[in-house]
């Protein structure tokens, strides 16, 4: 054996099953990990979407299933908390920062591993945990809780009394989120030190590629929202167990019965969750941003337009990301100064948004463009972005939201920008980074179709609903039959449910795809997308070490493709210049 | 010492060099390749200390920002809390235990390890004297029919004196951790900076807490 420059002290991999696959502190495994937590929620939680379409769709029907037959009111609303929890959490969380985050922020900066992987491997097990605690709220007695996603006060306080669910339920889906909590800061220490101290030689900050700086900026948001949300939750869990007043009133009569609570206020649950909640869309989504700007530039062969102003826009949405959490209170009497303040910052929000948006196009202005899978599904989320982005600046007026704050219009909204889009980011991700991650490519006619159906479908679903939200249509009712006003609309609300069901079908499409291409997809190779950053440098998939011991040194930026005089149309970020192959000399 | 040395590929991959596919391996990328266990730059520990530090102030901002939007909140029967007395000797022991350690990481620094060891295990010992003195103070309310339920004020005393003594509970196993199992993977001056960080944040937390209650509960 030879010993070069780099020589360095080895040891064996682990072979075991279990220290290899399943208490691994590789992040590649973790990543993966996350990213398996994560596409089991999203089968739960469209499964539920599913039901809650069908019981809006044929109010009467019959599901055997349950008991009684036909769906309660208590449990379609238990069905809206599963699918907001399981969704936001543990999809819109895990999946892009936690899992793409981990597998590959380590492999595009250049390091070995993340900064602390024990710690990276108690974060995903808290995590687990807290999956486990949620999906257990279904088996509980009374089953799982009514008070949604974002459990206001004093509904999801009080216990047992306030309604079914919210016994042993509600306190396992507290639970849940407070492992969830503890996961995901120990998750985001993980990412901020590794992004600071573990990057390559040359690997300056704004040489890093644009997910990197997604995930890095998510990872900030994460440590400061999720810390708020562990004190919320904790004092709810003292409100609930130990008789503390945090979030209740006096006076609360529940079925004829005085509560023996005094003094609190349930506007402080909601500051605190919104304090964290907002934020969270920004979790939910700034990965997204990242790996679209990557995915174009590369697909585009053309390197992003504005690398910096994408990088300050990412730091200004975060920042004002946090300053905004009143938008979701306006109805909640706040003062009207409070409202214009939060309202103006809201729709500042609009200009970097903006900016990323004008990038982006510029970057696919007059390019070649590839329209692969990952191409698809990232221009599908330009497209969504935008659209869902533009009706927040409507919610955005405290006059307008007053409105349609209870409405459907705001279910439209956070579905698009938060929800669709960012699973597009998730889908051009996957499709991307596929074969980095099992050594094959993914079928491309099967990512197509299962594109153009989910592209079409997410706008067939959450387009109407728009005009269900304007015309009164109130969320979160389980049953519209009732409501003369809305009687005109009911075709739409079939078609809605239909194009539901038809999106979620498709979905099996990718299920298929994802699992068939394990094993018998094409051999990628290293760099199957000719692409210039650091994780197409080593094998697919890479070794445990992420480099074999070879530790890569970086002499440009992230998106040198197409540069004036280079043979190939690409350069990759760790090709020393000497090394560059230039074009003959005519 | 392993003997097992990485044999590294010199040459690198020129863009578009077609070459054999490499994918379709098995997850490790070859079995039995040896590889190196990643070992963070020593800043590392001291950075993820200060991240960890960041998360923690966070929560205690929110639960503190919490007590005073709940006092300020129209209809709240806020009664201020005049914190037990021995609440001031409890701060003095916290403010001594940084003193001790501070001396303690001194002495390792100039290569006394002996002093060290001895000053180290003061400050841990001056760490259970804080939490006795916390439980006594708990005493001392309840003594005074002051119990978590019976008043905002007396909740959140109840939450934040709980959750900082579940933190400097967490510094005093540190300590011991680090006196009596030392670490073959970090050097005994990192984790004892780290600890040391972590235990003058604590202590500064302690005295901020404890203001805000002196001087707002």
């Amino acid at each position: 054996m030879s010993a070069h420059a780099h020589t360095l002290e080895v040891s064996e991999a682990p072979t075991g099953f279990i220290s290899k696959y399943i208490f691994s502190t590789d992040h590649k495994v973790i990543g993966i990990q996350y990213f398996l937590l994560g596409l089991t929620s999203v089968v739960i939680g469209v499964l539920l979407s599913v039901l809650m379409r069908i019981h809006l769709a044929w109010p009467a029907g019959k599901m055997p299933f349950l008991q009684g037959g036909i769906m309660t009111q208590a449990q379609y609303l238990s069905l809206v908390t599963m699918h907001g929890t399981l969704m936001a959490f543990f999809v819109l969380t895990t999946a892009p920062q936690s899992g793409f985050g981990n597998y590959f922020l380590p492999l595009q900066i250049g390091a070995p591993d993340m900064a602390f992987p024990h710690l990276n491997m108690l974060s995903f097990w808290m995590t687990f945990l807290g999956l486990v605690c949620l999906i257990s709220a279904f088996f509980v007695p009374d089953g799982a809780p009514i008070s949604g996603w974002t459990a206001y006060t004093p509904l999801s306080g009080i216990g047992q009394i306030t309604g079914p669910g919210e016994g042993y339920g509600q306190t396992m889906w507290i639970l849940s989120i407070a492992c969830f909590c503890i996961g995901s800061l120990m998750g985001s220490l993980n990412f901020i030190a590794t992004t600071i101290d573990m990057r390559a030689p040359g690997m300056s900050l704004f040489r890093m590629p644009l997910t990197c700086w997604g995930w890095f900026i998510t990872a900030v948001l994460m440590l400061l929202a999720f810390a708020v949300l562990l004190a919320g939750a904790i004092l709810l869990l003292l409100d609930r167990s130990l008789g503390t007043s945090f979030f209740l009133p006096a006076g609360i009569v529940v079925n004829d019965q005085l509560q023996h609570h005094a003094g609190g206020s349930p506007l402080l649950w909601q500051h605190l969750f919104w304090f964290f909640g907002h934020p969270e869309v920004y979790i939910a989504i700034l990965p997204g941003l990242g790996v679209t700007s990557h995915v174009i530039s590369t697909f585009c062969r053309k390197p992003i337009f504005g690398y910096r102003e994408m990088v300050f826009a990412n730091i200004a949405i975060g920042t004002l990301g946090f300053m905004v959490w009143g938008h979701h209170m306006f109805v909640s009497g706040m003062n009207p100064y409070s409202g214009f303040a939060f309202s103006l910052m809201t729709m500042s929000i609009g200009v970097p948004s903006a900016i990323k948006t004008f990038n982006w196009i510029s970057t696919l202005w007059g390019s070649k463009i590839h329209f692969d899978t990952p191409m698809l599904f990232a221009i599908g989320f330009v497209s969504l972005f935008v659209s869902g982005g533009l009706s927040g600046l409507f919610l955005a007026q405290p006059a307008v939201d007053n409105l349609l704050h209870a409405t459907y219009y705001v279910v439209a909204h956070f579905h698009l920008v938060m929800g669709v889009a960012a699973l597009f980011g998730v889908f051009a991700a996957t499709y991307f980074w596929f074969p980095k991650m099992f050594g094959r490519m993914m079928n491309p006619t099967l990512g197509k179709i299962h594109f153009w159906i989910t592209f079409v479908g997410a706008y067939c679903i959450f387009m109407p609903m728009h005009f269900l939200g304007l015309v009164g249509g109130i969320r979160r009712y389980a049953d519209y039959s009732a409501i003369a006003y809305l009687q005109p609309l009911r075709p739409l609300t079939m078609f809605v449910s239909i194009a539901a069901f038809v999106t979620a079908a498709a979905q099996l499409i990718f299920l298929f795809n994802f699992f068939w291409s394990l094993k018998h997809g094409a051999v990628a190779g290293k760099n199957p997308w000719k692409a210039t950053t650091l994780e197409w440098t080593t094998d697919s998939p890479p070794p445990r070490d992420d480099f074999g011991g070879h530790d890569p040194s970086v002499y440009r930026g992230p998106y040198e493709f197409s540069v004036p005089g280079a043979r190939e149309d690409f350069i990759p970020q760790n090709l020393e210049p000497a090394q560059v192959a230039r074009e003959e000399q005519s | 010492m392993s003997t097992n040395l990485i044999e590294i590929d010199e040459q690198v991959a020129l863009p578009g060099d077609g070459g054999p596919p490499a994918g379709g391996g098995s997850y490790d990328g070859g079995e039995g390749r040896p590889w190196r266990p990643s070992l963070p730059p020593q800043r590392t520990y001291t950075t993820g200390m200060l991240i960890a530090i960041f998360g923690s102030a966070m929560f205690f901002l929110a639960l503190v920002s919490a007590s005073v939007v709940h006092r300020g909140m129209p209809g709240s029967d806020w009664m201020p809390l005049r914190p037990p007395a021995v609440l001031w000797a409890t701060s003095a022991i916290a403010i001594a235990s940084s003193l001790t350690l501070m001396r303690s990481t001194s002495r390792l620094k100039s290569g006394h390890e002996r002093s060290f060891s001895q000053w180290w295990t003061i400050t841990a010992m001056l760490g259970l004297c804080f939490l006795g003195g916390q439980l006594f103070a708990f005493h001392q309310l309840e003594a005074e029919g002051l119990y978590l339920v019976s008043n905002p004020s007396v909740s959140f005393f109840y939450v934040f004196a709980v959750a900082h003594g579940l933190h400097l509970l967490g510094g005093v196993i540190a300590l011991v951790w680090i006196e009596l199992r030392p670490s073959a993977r970090i050097p005994q001056g990192t984790a004892t900076t780290v600890a040391a960080l972590y235990w003058h944040f604590v202590t500064v937390l302690w005295l901020f807490l404890f203001a805000f209650f002196v001087i707002g509960g």
